[in-house]
């Protein structure tokens, strides 16, 4: 009887963690589906309507919603390659060469993820000296490599690399960068779709470094589109939302099938720690 | 940790060798990452701890040398100074201590063996997390609208103002979309921790005749401290730097009054605003700073004492 009442709580509880969870994006929904008049009443609307696409044209009209698009894949594609690169490159050397203060490097690299955010201030002097405000770059070459990336990578590498792999390609005379290219990488491949994901989607939501350095339109991104309606329109809330809501669309289409490994992933690179 | 080159022959550095080769490729290859990591992580940092020395205007007069007086001024003559760090301890507070144990709370009932469908509600649970700060805060202002909001209307609450109507109603609509946003991650990194504790701990202990709420507190917490004590940490290091939120529900200012207004906002502010006093922001932020470590290094101890083994 008693283990009953719990295991009922138990489902209520999460029951009701989900729906708080998801109920945003299903309001996102209803706000976007319809007109802003039509959201602007009290009780609220809380069932879709038929405007979705008005809206979408809508915010099409107001914002450069496809350059910003082009950026932002440019910005996260690369990020996210190079990311993929120089973090299993890093990794492998951290877990599986030997070379003197191997071990004081990682401690320093891991160390940095405890570093406070520092302020956007002294970075953008120096991003303006290399003269790149409004220029792509900005975004970019300061992310190209990260601790975090380098980190998770070298969890996978310990957890799915052998070290006899790697002796016994050193033994057939494979130089370090043929044993890293064409050992390690084929069986990291679900370590650096991990990444992937999470490099991926922490560039596309960024926002606050690129409203500090991106100012003209040809180089704003998807995020600073949105803010652009929400600065513009304060009163639209239909348009802004829409905004925000196709923008979070495709990271909901990459998260949704990939969600186990995506989270595996996650948890791996935090626990460990 | 493997030491593989151990097993035939010490590494011995002769040019040529594999292990003068090993070192090469070995520095090579994290060369990358510590370039990158000095211009734009460490020099940044020791850059702005120059500026603070400086009466320095983003565009205008040429900066001129002050020593410390901007950190004079900062912690001797600024109210607003002195508002932002007791909003942003009281956002924290009631964003942190609620999102930590509700995550806590959660990881501990899906771990539970009865519970079906567990990834169903551990994808629905974790999916804010993959939204963008920007986005949340306008889904949120929206649900928190005064006129037309969804959460007026399940509170009774008609017409109640969360941005401008009192500085704790602020606070806590502030918390509640950082809430939203991070208690599927702490649940799920608790669960990763939950895995790694012995089920006879618990299977004893129901011998013992202890029932699931005293296995909670005499068990799990006790067993999973190291990993409480980093989500203590990280949302220590984000809570006390959060501004983004406050800057998108509210505006620059954190609202009029001031009222939503971060230490992080605060130097964003000064430096952005209208001001552009970048060497009063650079003082602020290393006061800020040590701010942030201390309060991480205090959470530390705290945490060490409160849970014991």
């Amino acid at each position: 009887m008693k283990n009953r009442t719990g295991r009922f709580i138990s489902y209520i509880f999460l029951i009701i963690s989900s729906l708080v969870s998801v109920f945003p994006f299903y309001w996102m929904f209803v706000i976007s589906t319809n007109s802003t008049a039509a959201a602007n009443k009290f009780p609220p609307k809380i069932i879709p309507g038929n405007q979705f696409f008005e809206n979408i044209q809508n915010a099409w009209q107001n914002a450069d919603f496809v350059t910003a698009l082009f950026n932002t894949l440019i910005v996260a594609g690369t990020i996210t390659v190079s990311q993929l690169f120089f973090c299993s490159l890093a990794a492998f050397a951290l877990a599986r060469l030997e070379f003197k203060g191997r071990k004081l490097i990682f401690l320093l690299i891991v160390s940095t993820m405890l570093l406070p955010p520092a302020s956007p201030i002294p970075l953008y002097m120096i991003v303006s000296k290399f003269d790149w405000i409004n220029s792509l770059y900005a975004v970019i070459i300061p992310f190209l490599v990260g601790a975090f990336g380098v980190f998770l990578m070298k969890q996978f590498i310990e957890s799915s690399i052998h070290p006899e792999l790697i002796e016994s390609a050193k033994m057939d005379g494979a130089r370090n960068f043929q044993t890293y290219y064409q050992i390690v990488l084929p069986i990291l491949k679900p370590g650096l779709a991990t990444l992937a994901i999470i490099t991926f989607m922490g560039v596309w939501n960024d926002f606050v470094w690129p409203s500090i350095v991106l100012k003209e339109q040809s180089v704003q991104t998807l995020q600073l589109a949105v803010r652009g309606l929400q600065n513009a329109y304060n009163r639209d809330t239909a348009l802004i939302v829409t905004g925000a809501f196709i923008t979070t669309l495709p990271l909901l289409a990459i998260f949704i099938p990939f969600s186990r490994q995506f989270i595996a992933g996650l948890a791996e690179g935090s626990v460990k720690g | 940790m493997a030491m593989s080159a151990k097993s035939d022959k010490k590494p011995r550095f002769k040019y040529g060798s594999q292990a003068s080769k090993d070192a090469l490729s070995g520095y090579l290859y994290v060369a990358p990452f510590f370039i990158l990591f000095l211009t734009f992580g460490i020099f940044p940092i020791f850059y702005n701890l120059y500026i603070s020395l400086f009466s320095w205007k983003l565009f205008g007069a040429e900066p001129e040398f002050i020593g410390l007086q901007n950190y004079i001024w900062l912690l001797t003559d600024d109210p607003t100074f002195i508002k932002s760090v007791v909003n942003t301890f009281s956002i924290w507070i009631i964003s942190t201590i609620p999102q930590l144990f509700i995550a806590l709370v959660l990881a501990y009932v899906l771990n539970q063996g009865f519970v079906k469908m567990k990834d169903m509600f551990r994808m629905a649970i974790f999916m804010p997390f993959i939204t963008s700060i920007l986005a949340v805060t306008i889904i949120f202002n929206s649900l928190f609208s005064r006129d037309f909001g969804l959460i007026n209307f399940i509170l009774g609450t008609e017409g109640l103002d969360w941005e401008n109507n009192n500085r704790f109603l602020t606070h806590v609509a502030i918390a509640t979309m950082v809430n939203w946003r991070w208690i599927g991650y702490n649940t799920i990194i608790y669960m990763a921790g939950l895995q790694t504790i012995g089920k006879d701990l618990y299977e004893a202990a129901t011998i013992d005749g202890a029932n699931k709420i005293q296995q909670f507190f005499y068990i799990t917490i006790p067993q999973l401290r190291p990993i409480i004590l980093f989500t203590i940490i990280m949302s220590s290091i984000g809570g006390m730097s959060l501004f983004i939120e406050p800057l998108v529900f509210l505006d620059i200012r954190g609202g009029s009054a001031n009222q939503g207004l971060t230490m992080f906002l605060y130097l964003y502010e000064t430096a952005f605003g209208t001001k552009y006093n970048v060497g009063y922001s650079a003082a602020i932020s290393w006061v800020m700073f040590v701010i942030v470590v201390l309060f991480a290094l205090l959470n530390w101890f705290v945490t060490t004492k409160v849970i014991k083994d």
